[in-house]
Formats: structure tokens, sequence, C-alpha cells
């Protein structure tokens, strides 16, 4: 379907609204296929077909929401009587409700490509099959991958609402990864490279066997290191990492329901001096890029921390009412889950010098290749952070030893003021973010005993 | 008046998934399976005090599998049209690729044909009143709220989220399955933010079993609510982890998360045969402490992780993956246990239609042992007690895993003293294998979880005694 089929349904859907509804009907339709391959075979490959729609519904500050994966008629029927009864259920807000329009003009932004729809079968395998070909044939001490895929597809979005607002949008993306294996008599190493673009064309296929190669065969003979307390040199994945977990925190949705450590500090230095970041969506060099936020207001730059102060939050359209201030456009969702406010688009602001100047300047660190267990070892509430990571010791700004079995722990709150250096080369990540490398310092690094 | 209950209406005609997969073998592949799922969920949530939202979604759909050799081509769609099926049919078997008959199929699934399980739930959450749903969050609310007056901190957040399952599912194959099962899994967990002099903190807590509404006949949600209201407040006069290398008791329940991180996922079989897996090739040696026998066990009736029939249409079925330290077998699914010749063990399981099976746990636990739990404790001069363990992450190849601590203490002159700020655990999942040095009487289910492995999330339970391990490296910051 189009994204004009689907605004023809929502709007067919938003018609049926009684005087006393509020209504907001999202759906889409994409396509994608996937392949797998290993050892010169493919081992899956995968066509699907997916359809989506989400209603919401509004009675006197009373929500209700409800979803399915199908558009037939007999279901989006029954996704509406549900969406229906169970806003009789929830107890009434003021604030409640879907957006208004706010005079925001949305700027033109294409994210669809013909590159995917231009790629045959036989050449989507040949992808994946060069990705594992070359990174094997790169390095001796490469035994094979894991897996080495090439996935993509196409989509069409529409939303409408009792409010008026509209939104109909297509998108196209395609994607690599690959996960090489090596061993060095002790242990097996793993490493990981990726790359995501709008069309098969836009991929950098050097970029992901180099990294996934490197990463993989510079942990030979990785060591647990002793305790001590290092300084961070984070590459530009990692620093989207990092400071999208710290700009996670800064979501009005967390700070008015207390659950932000940065609730209350607009105004004040939270960050050091350097450190400046903002969500922007307008940046079109960005995949995060995009014209119209989840409840269909126009996107826009939202800064959050310029200079090291904090300059405040961002909002979707229930949260701005909720704290006396508009959306900020940052409604992120999935046609079957509700809005909530996220950041498209992370962008950290460039300083100065390359990674390798980076490194040089650092006295005892960790240039740090992964971080793992995020989601069970960052508090985003406390601040407390304590993950798992993989990486090599930096010693009189030079690379030593690969080290592994190892933790980095420090709070959100000092590492943002603990930033010591951003890095100038700002690279624009597959997952939307446009980020530096930076270095962090005063981390503690735990190990062997010392 | 809530929606009314349907009566359990046949996913899809017998003659049409015939049809449908005669479509499939049509390129000489050979295997292939129609997997249909119709599955609807609600929910329901409070949080700052008040009903937010009640939201409900409705999935149905087929997926199509067909294997040529090892290749699998794979089609879905949420059209049930005959047309609809016979397209996505001709879509997987495109995808797959000319084959030349039935391939590597000399040991066919023992084929229970017509094997079926009608819900097992007792209550189905879809005749309970929505209100009677909103008035439990209320009643964990208020209970959360009104504990700790005299700890020095107050609860000043408390979300709610109550949420329910039906999954209905039916597996056809080439090799003769044709299996039902109907699924029913309802959950409800409460999650605090205390405030006091030291900032935030956070409680968690989580009760959910394969069952319908009559979960609320067995856990007593202002219960649960307490406990994740004084794991917040405890926590504000915690104090940092240490840092380095220490003994770490685990306590009951929670830890099973240390198993399934540890060993669980390096015994799948499809991570063995890349050799992306620590344990490969090592059935009957020692690969753990002989106090250790680890079983996932997909039978255990309610649990978190039970089934009748697994993704594939096998029966569910209890396995010994370690017994007093050896490594008895893996786990399977129907695709490597066709290309190795032997039955699958019942672990093929999805997320949804829209996914292709691979090999997953179910509940994974290690049994009890001998040892007094006090005695476990007594035994460590300085070293850190787990009371409960958040979520893990481990890589296979390597070894090295690690997982969250959400209540933890210092354990000095073999006592619990002082709570610790959340932290992780990191270890290398063979060496905590051998380094596990006692094993506790107190065997107890943990709470549920779900497990993610290349995208797919699927529920999965766990359960562990008392254990010490000789060390693991603590993720702190004070030295």
């Amino acid at each position: 379907m189009t994204p004009d089929d689907l605004l023809e349904l929502a709007r067919s859907i938003t018609s049926q609204a009684n005087d006393n509804e509020q209504m907001e009907v999202a759906c889409s339709h994409g396509r994608s296929t996937s392949v797998k391959v290993y050892q010169g075979e493919v081992e899956s490959f995968t066509s699907a077909e997916s359809l989506g729609i989400g209603i919401r519904v509004l009675v006197d500050g009373r929500e209700g929401f409800a979803s399915a994966g199908n558009l037939s008629p007999d279901v989006v029927e029954r996704v509406l009587a549900d969406a229906r009864d169970n806003a009789r259920f929830a107890e009434p807000d003021e604030h409640a409700g879907i957006a208004e329009p706010d005079g925001v003009e949305a700027q033109e932004v294409d994210l669809w490509r013909h590159g995917v729809d231009a790629m045959s079968s036989e050449d989507k395998i040949a992808t994946a099959l060069e990705l594992e070909r070359r990174v094997v044939a790169a390095d001796d001490r490469i035994r094979g991958v894991r897996t080495a895929t090439y996935g993509d597809g196409t989509g069409a979005f529409a939303l409408a609402s009792t409010a008026g607002i509209e939104a109909a949008t297509r998108s196209s993306s395609a994607q690599v990864a690959v996960q090489p294996l090596a061993d060095d008599g002790e242990r097996t190493r793993t490493g990981f490279g990726w790359d995501g673009a709008r069309q098969p064309q836009d991929l950098d296929m050097d970029y992901v066997v180099d990294r996934a190669v490197s990463r993989t065969v510079d942990l030979i003979g990785a060591v647990k290191p002793q305790s001590s307390t290092v300084s961070l040199v984070l590459d530009p994945n990692l620093t989207a990492t990092a400071i999208g977990l710290i700009a996670g925190t800064l979501s009005g949705e967390r700070v008015l329901k207390q659950r932000s450590p940065f609730a209350e500090r607009v105004g004040e230095r939270i960050a050091a001096d350097a450190v400046t970041f903002l969500d922007d969506p307008t940046d079109l060099e960005s995949l995060g890029s995009d014209s119209h936020d989840g409840e269909g207001l126009a996107c826009r730059p939202v800064p959050l921390v310029t200079d090291g102060v904090l300059q405040g939050f961002f909002y979707d359209s229930y949260n701005g009412r909720k704290a006396d201030k508009a959306s900020t456009g940052s409604a992120m969702r999935g046609v079957r889950g509700l809005p909530g406010p996220g950041v498209h688009a992370l962008h950290v602001a460039p300083g100065e010098g390359t990674m390798e100047e980076l490194i040089a300047g650092v006295d005892h660190g960790v240039y740090v290749f992964s971080l793992d267990g995020l989601h069970s070892g960052v508090n985003a509430v406390s601040g407390d952070f304590s993950v798992g990571a993989t990486g090599r010791m930096i010693r009189n700004g030079q690379l030593a030893e690969p080290i592994n079995e190892c933790t980095l722990a420090s709070t959100l709150q000092r590492m943002l003021l603990d930033i010591t250096r951003v890095g100038g080369e700002v690279t624009h990540l597959p997952n939307g973010a446009s980020t530096p490398p930076l270095v962090i310092g005063e981390v503690a690094l735990s190990g062997a005993n010392a | 008046m809530s929606e009314s209950s349907e009566s359990s209406p046949t996913l899809l005609e017998q003659p049409l998934v015939e049809r449908v997969l005669e479509q499939a073998l049509g390129r000489g592949a050979g295997f292939a399976e129609v997997f249909a799922e119709d599955t609807r969920r609600s929910s329901a949530v409070l949080d700052d005090g008040r009903i937010e939202t009640l939201s409900s979604d409705h999935d149905r759909g087929v997926g199509i599998r067909v294997v040529n050799g090892e290749s699998t081509g794979f089609a879905h769609t949420s059209n049930l049209t005959e047309g609809g099926l016979l397209a996505a049919a001709r879509s997987a078997a495109d995808a797959a690729g000319s084959g030349s008959g039935p391939a590597r199929s000399d040991t066919q699934s023992d084929g229970r044909a017509g094997s079926g399980r009608e819900s097992t739930m007792t209550i189905d959450p879809a005749d309970i009143d929505k209100a009677v749903k909103v008035r439990l969050l209320q009643q964990a609310d208020e209970a959360a709220r009104a504990t700790g007056p005299g700890t020095g901190g107050a609860v000043t957040q408390v979300s709610a989220t109550y949420g329910d399952a039906r999954r209905r599912i039916l597996v056809a194959n080439s090799d003769g399955v044709y299996a039902t099962d109907d699924q029913a899994r309802t959950r409800f967990s409460v999650s605090c933010v205390a405030s006091g002099d030291t900032g935030l903190q956070t409680g968690y807590e989580t009760i959910g079993l394969s069952v319908g509404f009559e979960l609320f006949d067995r856990y007593d949600v202002e219960e649960l609510a307490r406990k994740a209201a004084n794991r917040a407040l405890l926590k504000l006069e915690a104090r940092p982890a240490p840092a380095g290398t220490l003994p770490v008791v685990i306590g009951p329940g929670s830890g099973g998360v240390l198993f399934h991180e540890a060993c669980g996922h390096g015994l799948e079989a499809d991570l063995v045969r890349k050799g992306a897996s620590v344990f490969a090739d090592r059935v009957g040696e020692q690969v753990a402490s002989p106090l250790v026998s680890i079983i996932d066990d997909g039978t255990m009736n309610e649990q978190w992780g039970h089934f009748a029939i697994d993704d594939e249409g096998q029966p569910a079925a209890s396995n010994v993956l370690i017994q007093d330290g050896v490594l008895v077998d893996y786990m399977w699914d129907g695709l490597r246990a066709r290309a190795e010749g032997r039955p699958s063990s019942g672990n093929g399981r999805r997320q949804s239609y829209r996914h292709l099976p691979m090999v997953r746990m179910t509940n994974t636990y290690l049994a009890g042992g001998d040892s007094d739990p006090d005695d476990i404790i007594a035994d460590v001069d300085n070293g850190v007690y787990v009371a409960k363990l958040g979520g893990g992450q481990v890589n296979t190849a390597s070894g090295d895993f690690v997982f969250g601590m959400v209540e933890a203490y210092l354990i000095e002159g073999g006592k619990l003293t002082a709570p610790l700020r959340d932290g992780q655990l990191i270890g290398n999942g063979p060496k905590a294998l051998v380094d596990i040095e006692a094993v506790g009487n107190d065997f107890a289910l943990g709470s549920p979880g779900t497990c993610g492995k290349d995208g797919q999330g699927v529920p999965v339970g766990f359960g562990v005694p008392t254990l010490r391990v000789k060390e693991l490296t603590v993720g702190g910051t004070a030295s």
C-alpha cells in the first residue's frame, strides 16, 4: 500500500469519531527481506510483508489504545471497539490528549530511495556471501563467521487525527552485519561490523569488513586487567551509546515523573564545558532525520546541553502540556505502541583532534571496543553505571595489550562532568546519531585484584 | 462488561494446510512447515498515581518455512486467504531454492499427528472486568506508597503494569506433525523510586506464570509492591559496590540467570555447530563442579517458559544438560536435529509467526544441593551476597558473561552487612561453572524473564538454590 492509501484508511477511521472523542490513527505497511549466509551457503532467506494499525481514543481525558498486525476491515473494526472500551477504564487527566497542530512547518524529507526495489534476490544473496568471503580472507586468524547477513526493507506510514493532523511518509533501508570468529588457543574472540543506509548501494562494505576483522583480531591474547582508575577513549559508536543513555534521562516524561537525575537542573552546568549535544532530526545528513514525529508534528532541533549547561528536556504533546510547555516534536512510536518522548537524531558537537590524537593524549586508559550488559548495568534513575567491557589498554599515549573480563563503573552524572576531550571528526551512524570520539576520565576499571 | 471470551476456533482448516504444504514442497525441498498463530494481548499501566492507559493488541498470521539441505526459505503473511497462503508458500519455496527431494530426513520427527492441547487456564483474563485489573494496579500503588515511613527516605514514584497474553498456535509439517497449543501467560510488575539525601534509587518486582487470571489467587500484589518499595528504600543507604575479584554468594530464585548466561546459551546446538560456543565438542567431559546439575524443562507446568508443544510442534521435554558436572547433551531444534540424525529436544521456539524458529531455552534451573544456606554465607570472610539479580548477557564464543545486581550486600566475617548500590558482575562461563563451591538445599524458582537472541524475545523461567562462586569480578567503584 502507498502512504496515500494508508492515509485514506486512517481518515476513514477518524471520520467515525463521535463529537466527544479525540482519535488518532496510525497505520503502516512494510516489506522486507533478510539473507543469512554461512560457509558460502545461504542459511536462510526470509521475505516478509507486515501490516500494522494503532488507534488512540480519548474521551473526557481518558485514554484507550488498541492495535493489530492486520488491516482487514473486521480487524480494524475490532481495534476501534477495543480502543473505545479501553478508554472507559483509564483515569482522567486534564493534559491527556492527542497532539494539536502547532504551526511549525515540517521540512520535506524523503526517506525512500529506489535502490532497494532495484536489487534482485540474487544480488542480495551475493552481497551477503561477498561479505562473509571478504571477512574470512582478510586475515589468516579469522576461522569463520557466526553469521553474515544482508537485510533491507521499504515501508509506508500514515497518521491522521481528529485534531486535523495528517502525515504520510515512505522510507527504505538496507543493512549488513557480520560477526567473525578467531581463536587464540585460550578463547574464541568475536568482533562485530555493521552498516546501515537508505539503500544498499550506499553501504560502506570496506568499513564493515575492516571493523569486524580488526575488532576481532585485536582482541587475540586479551587478558583480565588489574583494577585501577582509567580514562576511556570512546569511538563515535560508543559515544553515541554513552551520550544516548544520558540523553534518555532528559526525557520530559522521566523528569515529570521524578525519574531523572537531572530534574530541576535546567540552566545549571551538568557537563564539562566542551560538551554540547542536541536532538537534530532536521539534519538531512543524519540517518535519523525525519519530517514528522510519532504524533504527526514537525520534527525540529531540540537543544539539550550547550557548553556543559542543561538547556531543557524533550517532550511529546502530553508531557509538554503537563510541564506547561509545548511539544518539542519528540514523540516516538511504533504503530502498535503508544507515542512517548524520545531522541530521533542525537548530535554531539565536535571539538578538536583525531582519534589517534585522543589516544596519544591519554596516560593511563582504555580504548573501548565494546560495552556489554547495558540493559542491566545502567540505572537511568539513580545514574549508576557499571558495564562489562573489552578493549585495549592505553599506556603513555600508546595502545597496549587487549583486555576482557572486566567492568567499567561510574555514574551518568559524573561521566558528563568527567569528559576531558571531544574529538573533531563527526561520524553519521546507521542508528541516526552523529557523534565524534570522546575521552572520559576517572572511570573505575574493575578486574584482577591489584 | 469486558470483551467476550471466544471459544477456540480452528486457526486453519486441515485440508487447506495440506494444500499449502504441497505448494511449499513444489520445488523439491525436503521439508516444509506451516506455523499459524493467533495472539491477543492486553495490558494496563498505572504510573504517577493514575491509571494511564489500557491497551489491547491482536496478531494473527502464518509463517511458512521450506528447508532444502542447509538452506531455509521463509515467508510470512497476515493474509490468511487461500491465495495469500499459497503465495507465501511459493515465496518460501523459491527462497529455499530447488532441491532433489527429501534431504537428510532419515530421522523423521516421531510425528504425533493430531496432538493438541486446550487451554489449561482456569480463569480467562478476557472474562474479567477491566475494572478489576485496574483495581489491582491501584492496590499495588497504595501499598508501595504506604511503605517506608521511618526509614529516612520516601517512596516518591510508583508504576505498576498488568499484562496478559493468549497465544494459540498450530504447527503442521511434511514429516507428519500436526499439533496445536493454547498458551496463556499473565504477569504483574511494580517499579518504585525512593528518594532521600543520597539521591534516587529504584526497586522492581515482577510475578508471572503460564496461567490465566488465577495468578492473583496465588500472589498478593500488595506484598509484591511492598517488596519493590523496600528494595528502593534500602538502596538509599547503600554504599558503592567494591571493585575487584571476590567470592560471590547468590541467593535462591533469581540467580538462575547466572546459569542461563554462563552456560545455557552455550549449550544451544545452533551456536555449538558454528563453533561459536565454548562448550563445543565437550559432551561427556567434566565441565562444571560435581555439585552442578542443570536441567532445561519445558514441561514445568505453569512456569513462565512452559508450553505443551514447542514452536515446531514437538512436545515439551525435560532435558538434563549437565549431570554432576558432566556435560550430557546440548539443546536441539528440528533443523539441527535433522542435520545430525537425532530427535529434537523440544527447544525450537520463535517470538511470533514473523520469525524463524531456533534453539531456545525454556525453564532452566540448577538442581538443589545439600548445604545449609547460612553455612554458605558463613564461610565467606570478605565477599558479596546477591539477593536479586537483574538481566544478563553472554558472548557464547568467549564465554564471558555479565549480569546486574539489583539487591546485594557486603559479606564481612561471614555475615551480611551493608547494602550495595547497583553494579555488574562479570565472569567467564566455563570458569564460573568449575568455581561453584557450594549449592544450597533451598531451591526456589525465580521471576519470569524474557530471553533475547538474534533479535527475538521469548519467555523463559529460572530457578536456583543459594550457591557460592569462588570468585567473580564485581563491577563497583570502591577499591
